[in-house]
């Protein structure tokens, strides 16, 4: 792997989405428009917001880079580009960590603006520390990312690859402790949210929401978010083949 | 004289047909090797073989004396695919400065192959607006970006202006007498007098591994549309003889 190639690599990633400001503008304006909407839904139960408008600020940028990552990723593999960098001295590795990097930046932005609204405009308030909920809003959308990349890789045409949304994200935010605590959940259901990662994403955010200085259960969290992130990637780099049938 | 790629009993399937059965050849350094043959022959194929993309059942292909996809042949090598694959989303030049910096290779001389394949004025262009013509050569200039040693391409005249085209050869052509082994394929024959060796395949079968001359010599006609087409139908004879 070598980090030159990787940041060229993000760099004309970050190129090509320059080159497309529908897609940018979306990606900034989709979480503000619906943590807007959820705002207003909860009007007279602040409270509420607070808890569900804070772990939303995590999920809608995992759901939005997923998407975006998946079909990103299938574009390089069936336009054949993906065949031609494999015979260049660029590594596996490097195509990976490249995309995961470029849509990092994409993440930061929209996590920044998505939190600075939330907080400014629509009056959300939690305990813990603002800049640790925008860092953890990035760190849900570039989990989102690695996770998109490595789907990815199952999915022959984009029909395919947008429904591992819902095959892949769904079941997370169902068992992620969003709608009612993961202690009274039966227990296989707990034992299968124990084992995906957007159940410490959201506890992250909890945490966070919940208690004035930073805790050790958040700090585990955020360790176990970068690793599935490292590992997704490692492995979305495994599931390139250069030679193919 | 040493050779620039070597194929040996080379066995490739692709789903349940095979492609390539028991295929040899060996192509010269520093020449303009012609790869013809109707679509579906296995062009392609052997073409992906070489750059060390295919995966094969047996056999083996050798580039400059190394295994074929070896690490060390990827700096040494430029491939363009049949189907341009250049990012539609960037502009010309930002895909040969992309594909340039891969080799370690500057902006300027990027800038310089899009000038080579006559893209100078589309330069800033996206690549999703340029004609399937333009789109090609776009591919072309960042195969050429990093000057390789080895040039595989795959059909890349298809679809250019006959003015164009000549330009094109005349650009290999300068290559190849500076030191540069091309293997193009193509199924116009018109160009195949333009290389110095040809190869013609037909379902998978080498039936002719020759200079120009010599096919039409062999084939006992000028014309090297009727050349392909006699020496088919000896092999079919042959093939039919033997049974």
């Amino acid at each position: 792997m070598s980090p030159r190639l990787t940041l060229i690599t993000a760099a004309r990633i970050l190129r090509q989405l320059r080159h497309d400001r529908r897609t940018i503008a979306m990606i900034i304006v989709i979480p503000t428009v619906l943590l807007t909407l959820l705002r207003y839904l909860f009007d007279d139960q602040p409270f509420v917001f607070d808890r569900i408008g804070l772990v939303m600020l995590g999920v809608f940028p995992l759901v939005i880079m997923f998407l975006l990552t998946s079909v990103a990723m299938l574009r390089e593999r069936t336009s054949g580009t993906l065949e031609r960098l494999l015979t260049t001295p660029i590594g596996k590795a490097d195509i990976l960590f490249g995309y995961g990097l470029a849509f990092a930046v994409a993440a930061a932005v929209q996590g920044v603006i998505a939190s600075v609204l939330a907080y400014w405009l629509l009056g959300l308030d939690t305990l813990g520390a603002q800049w640790l909920v925008v860092l953890l809003a990035i760190g849900n959308a570039v989990l989102g990312v690695a996770l998109g990349l490595f789907f990815s890789a199952f999915a022959n045409s984009e029909f395919q690859a947008v429904q591992f949304m819902p095959a892949v994200v769904l079941p997370q935010a169902l068992l992620c402790g969003l709608f009612g605590p993961r202690e009274e959940m039966a227990s296989w259901l707990k034992a299968i949210s124990d084992v995906l990662p957007m159940t410490y994403a959201v506890e992250a955010l909890q945490e966070v929401g919940r208690s004035v200085d930073p805790t050790g259960t958040m700090w585990r969290d955020v360790a176990i978010i970068v690793g599935c992130i490292l590992v997704a990637l490692a492995a979305g780099a495994a599931t390139l083949r250069r030679r193919t049938a | 004289m040493e050779h620039a790629v070597e194929v040996r009993d080379l066995e490739v399937r692709r789903g349940t047909n095979a492609v390539l059965h028991g295929f040899n050849c060996t192509i010269a350094k520093g020449a303009v090797t012609g790869l013809l043959g109707p679509s579906g022959s296995g062009k392609t194929t052997l073409l992906r073989c070489i750059v060390g993309v295919q995966k094969i059942q047996s056999g083996t292909v050798h580039v400059f004396g190394e295994p074929a996809g070896s690490p060390n042949l990827r700096r040494r090598m430029g491939y363009m695919t049949q189907a341009p694959s250049v990012y539609a989303d960037l502009t010309v030049r930002e895909n040969a400065r992309y594909f340039a910096s891969l080799y370690g290779v500057g902006a300027k001389q990027a800038d310089a192959a899009v000038t080579d394949v006559g893209l100078g004025d589309a330069a800033t262009q996206l690549v999703g607006t340029l004609s399937g013509g333009q789109r090609a050569r776009a591919s072309l200039a960042c195969a050429l970006v990093s000057s390789p040693e080895l040039l595989v391409l795959d059909e890349p005249t298809v679809g250019q202006d006959p003015v164009l085209r000549n330009e094109l050869w005349d650009r290999f052509r300068a290559l190849a007498a500076a030191g540069t082994t091309i293997i193009v394929s193509s199924h116009v024959m018109d160009e195949a007098s333009r290389c110095d060796r040809l190869l013609l395949i037909r379902a998978g079968d080498l039936i002719a591994d020759d200079p120009p001359a010599a096919v039409r010599a062999t084939a006992g006609t000028e014309d090297l549309d009727e050349a392909f087409l006699r020496l088919v139908l000896a092999r079919d004879e042959q093939k039919a003889g033997a049974h």
